[in-house]
């Protein structure tokens, strides 16, 4: 900045927040670790299996896959869109790959395949949302009911049955590695590096800058189209990918897989941190977010809650998640 | 005017978590008075009249109207005190019209189920006529910026207001809609309302207000008749120590020189026609104009930021195409915005990422950020330009508007501008700000780099700028340099009364 400026009064900002208030505003995902503790607790007490191994295992396995789209999701948070289409893209990859797999083509070719087409997927949304002028709500709803059809035109209703599946392709939803299944190994990775990336990585704190100040964001010479439609095609991928891994576990694919997943990722995300209005959201956060979501979910099935009241729960702890991101968000302005 | 006190404040404390905004401030208006309140950002302004209007509560101190005490708990109390606070951030409803706007509260309140148009309009008409030509049966989003300030204003009227309260009215207003807006004042003021006027506009307080309130850091500091007082001494008050408030020093007739480093070429768009200039090395060129004369359409125009229907943009020689944002950022132009809040910080990004923005490769490596390079170059702007922080990571939400100002330039010189325009650098910043940013623009003009200076507030232009274009409707309505700039030849040209 060569020497502009120079004849100003020397500076007084100092470089490090002191006060424990202000490392807790710099670490908001503290809150939800206690919660989850406290969570925690409470449940050993109530059921006696509940701090076996098996049971960690169980609760961790259950939303490895789920975290991968809830990290996607966060993005599309951050970005300042949302994606309800993520379950029924979902599905679809698992039928597309089954299919493409049943007519003879190489699993993890059929799988890549697949991928491919959920990420078209993605840039269709792209497309809607950037270049047309819709908004996420309506493009991702159409596409959501759009990709279901799909699934139940290509099935015509029935599941698909893939036990022919080779060991080896069955290995990245079924094995383990020394007890640890892979699906967490793999899942631990990708919280890694993708928490990693969007620290750090130029492409992410472009999504942080458009979804913070859209406008300004453009005004700062960013294509925000450019990085809206990557969102979109990433997320889809992801759902896409996450499906791959689904169908490895189950060796099967169905219509209806996935359903309801729009609502979980969009509760995890917000949850662990992530706004509506964009800008804010942080890769540990989706984790605690989605962790603990499966908390509950697997604390109902231990108590032997009626299924029938498990939705109406979720669906009370999402509402309570937005009301919450909504008192952040104008208690913030307030200052 | 008579001196019958309307309202009496006495002792007023207020805190919020830990920080004391109001340290026992006092204040008193006189029915049909204009009373301005002055201070610099967060010297407790706002504060002061959210307490009045029932908005915050006191944690300590009384509260009079017509000599009685009263404990007012929220807005709506305060109507039936007849006070009305015309906010900075208007709030009207853009989709219905004007009389619904101005009788909201009185249709809110109506226990009949439906409403009476006609005698709803006839209404609205009746409390217009004084005011401004506006028909009541016009949609607000179809009016202009004044406008909505005197919808706010009659709104206010139609709750049989006595305390009016403004709160930097004129930010947003030209010259000629602010003499419009206090030409209502001074009527609403013979009709005996007493009005609470804050401002940062140092002039318009001097030639417009009876008495004047000082409050620094949240301590009042007096209360004085205009007439016994001056400008400088008020200033310094406000500020708390000398300053200098005069413009740094010009170019003089021999540091002028006639290189050309930027040159706009016949520029058409679609609030502005023909419009052509040439920029010289060290100059400050100011642009002049009534709000809607087409100012920032062109700036953003030659920046690249809208469709230009024809013209050229000839820099260092050649002619250059600036399509988007970023081609302009890329050749070292660059914009900052009026309303830096709406399109210029990302709020409730850090200060350091805010900085970042304009240039991420210069802090990446090809894919990933490198923090240290991220961390020093913030923390190099922080000290030069004396941002005032807690840390670089703090939100810039939470910094003042001086401060935000900062952050601002601070990013738009990260990309080492070659040229820079500046729409309103000065908007809604306090005195001291104020005159660190003169001075700032200065220095930049003086190490070479072209600046193109854009404001409402003509001292501001007089004062800074070695060279002056004024626009009217679009249209480049004249050119005047060195001692002919003066504020009566800039209003004679901005209004259309005169061409050169």
């Amino acid at each position: 900045m060569a020497d502009i400026g120079k004849n100003l009064s020397p500076g007084t900002g100092r470089r490090k927040g002191s006060s424990i208030g202000a490392a807790l505003n710099n670490f908001p995902e503290i809150n939800l670790i206690f919660i989850i503790a406290a969570v925690w607790i409470i449940l050993s007490f109530l059921t006696k299996s509940w701090n076996t191994w098996g049971n960690i295992r169980a609760i961790l396995m259950s939303f490895s896959i789920e975290g991968i789209v809830v990290i996607a999701m966060t993005i599309m948070l951050i970005v300042g869109g949302f994606d309800l289409s993520v379950g029924s893209v979902m599905a679809l990859t698992m039928i597309l790959a089954g299919k493409f797999f049943l007519s003879g083509v190489n699993p993890w070719l059929a799988s890549v395949l697949a991928i491919i087409i959920a990420g078209c997927v993605g840039a269709v949304i792209g497309f809607f949302v950037t270049k047309v002028g819709l908004n996420f709500l309506i493009t991702t709803l159409a596409v959501m009911v759009t990709a279901r059809g799909l699934c139940y035109v290509i099935t015509k209703g029935t599941p698909l049955s893939l036990f022919e599946l080779p060991a080896s392709f069955k290995f990245i939803g079924q094995g383990r590695i020394s007890e640890i299944p892979f699906v967490i190994i793999l899942f631990a990775a990708i919280v890694i590096f993708s928490d990693f990336m969007l620290r750090k990585s130029s492409v992410l704190r472009k999504v942080i800058y458009t979804g913070s100040n859209e406008k300004a964001a453009i005004l700062s010479g960013i294509n925000t189209s450019r990085v809206k439609f990557i969102v979109c095609v990433l997320t889809s991928t992801l759902a896409g990918f996450a499906g791959i891994l689904y169908m490895a576990k189950f060796g099967g694919a169905t219509a209806q897989f996935g359903t309801g997943l729009e609502i979980t990722a969009i509760s995890a995300a917000i949850i662990g941190g992530a706004s509506l209005s964009g800008g804010k959201g942080t890769v540990l956060g989706a984790v605690l977010g989605v962790a603990f979501l499966q908390i509950i979910t697997g604390a109902m099935v231990m108590l032997n809650v009626n299924p029938y009241w498990q939705d109406f729960i979720r669906g009370l702890i999402l509402l309570a998640a937005v009301t919450l991101d909504h008192i952040r968000q104008s208690r913030r302005r307030v200052i | 005017m008579t001196e019958e006190i309307v309202l009496n404040v006495k002792n007023i404390e207020k805190s919020f978590t830990g920080t004391k905004a109001l340290k026992g401030v006092e204040f008193s208006l006189r029915k049909g008075e204009i009373h301005a309140l002055v201070g610099e950002n967060g010297a407790g302004k706002t504060t002061l009249m959210n307490v009045i209007s029932g908005v915050f509560k006191p944690d300590a101190g009384e509260i009079y109207i017509n000599g009685k005490k009263v404990e007012i708990n929220s807005p709506y109390e305060a109507q039936k005190y007849n006070i009305s606070f015309v906010h900075q951030e208007i709030a009207l409803c853009d989709t219905v019209t004007v009389a619904e706007n101005i009788f909201m509260p009185a249709i809110n309140q109506s226990k009949s189920f439906t409403v009476n148009y006609k005698k709803l309009n006839a209404m609205a008409k009746e409390i217009l006529k004084p005011l401004a030509d506006i028909r009541p049966d016009k949609l607000v989003s179809d009016l202009s910026m004044s406008h909505h300030q005197i919808i706010e204003i009659a709104r206010a009227l139609s709750l049989n207001c006595k305390i009016l309260i403004l709160d930097e009215p004129t930010s947003a207003l030209s010259e000629s809609e602010s003499k419009a807006l206090f030409k209502i004042l001074h009527e609403l003021k013979s009709r005996g309302i007493g009005i609470i006027y804050i401002s940062h506009r140092m002039g318009e307080v001097f030639s417009e207000c009876d008495r004047v309130t000082v409050l620094r850091d949240g301590n009042y500091l007096g209360t004085y008749d205009i007439k016994d007082v001056d400008r400088r001494e008020i200033v310094n008050k406000m500020v708390g120590r000398e300053i200098d408030d005069t413009y740094p020093q010009k170019l003089k007739d021999m540091q002028m020189t006639r290189e050309v480093i930027f040159e706009v070429e016949d520029f058409t768009g679609k609030k502005f026609r023909n419009i052509s200039f040439k920029l010289f090395k060290g100059e400050v060129l100011g642009i002049a104009g009534l709000i809607g004369s087409g100012r920032s359409e062109l700036a953003q125009a030659i920046c690249g930021f809208s469709q230009v229907k024809k013209g050229k943009v000839i820099y260092k020689g050649k002619e250059v195409k600036l399509n988007a944002p970023s081609d302009s950022i890329k050749k070292g132009i660059v914009y900052l915005t009026e309303d830096r809040k709406i399109d210029g910080l990302f709020l409730d990004l850090s200060i350091m990422q805010n900085i970042s923005a304009m240039d991420i490769p210069k802090i990446s490596g090809k894919v990933i950020i490198n923090s240290r390079l991220e961390e020093n170059q913030a923390s190099q702007y922080v000290k030069t330009f004396n941002i005032k922080s807690r840390a670089l990571n703090q939100s810039v939400r939470s910094l003042s508007g001086g401060n935000q100002q900062k952050v601002l330039f601070s990013k738009i010189l990260s990309v080492n501008p070659k040229i820079i325009f500046l729409d309103e650098p000065t908007r809604g910043i306090d005195v001291g700000a104020k005159a660190e940013i003169y001075k700032l623009i200065r220095e930049l003009a003086g190490e070479g780099i072209g600046i193109i200076f854009i404001s409402s507030e003509l001292p501001e232009i007089v004062g800074m700028s070695d060279r002056v274009i004024v626009m009217h409707e679009g249209e480049k309505s004249g050119e005047i340099t060195g001692e002919d700039i003066n504020e009566k030849k800039i209003i004679h040209l901005a209004s259309g009364i005169v061409k050169n």
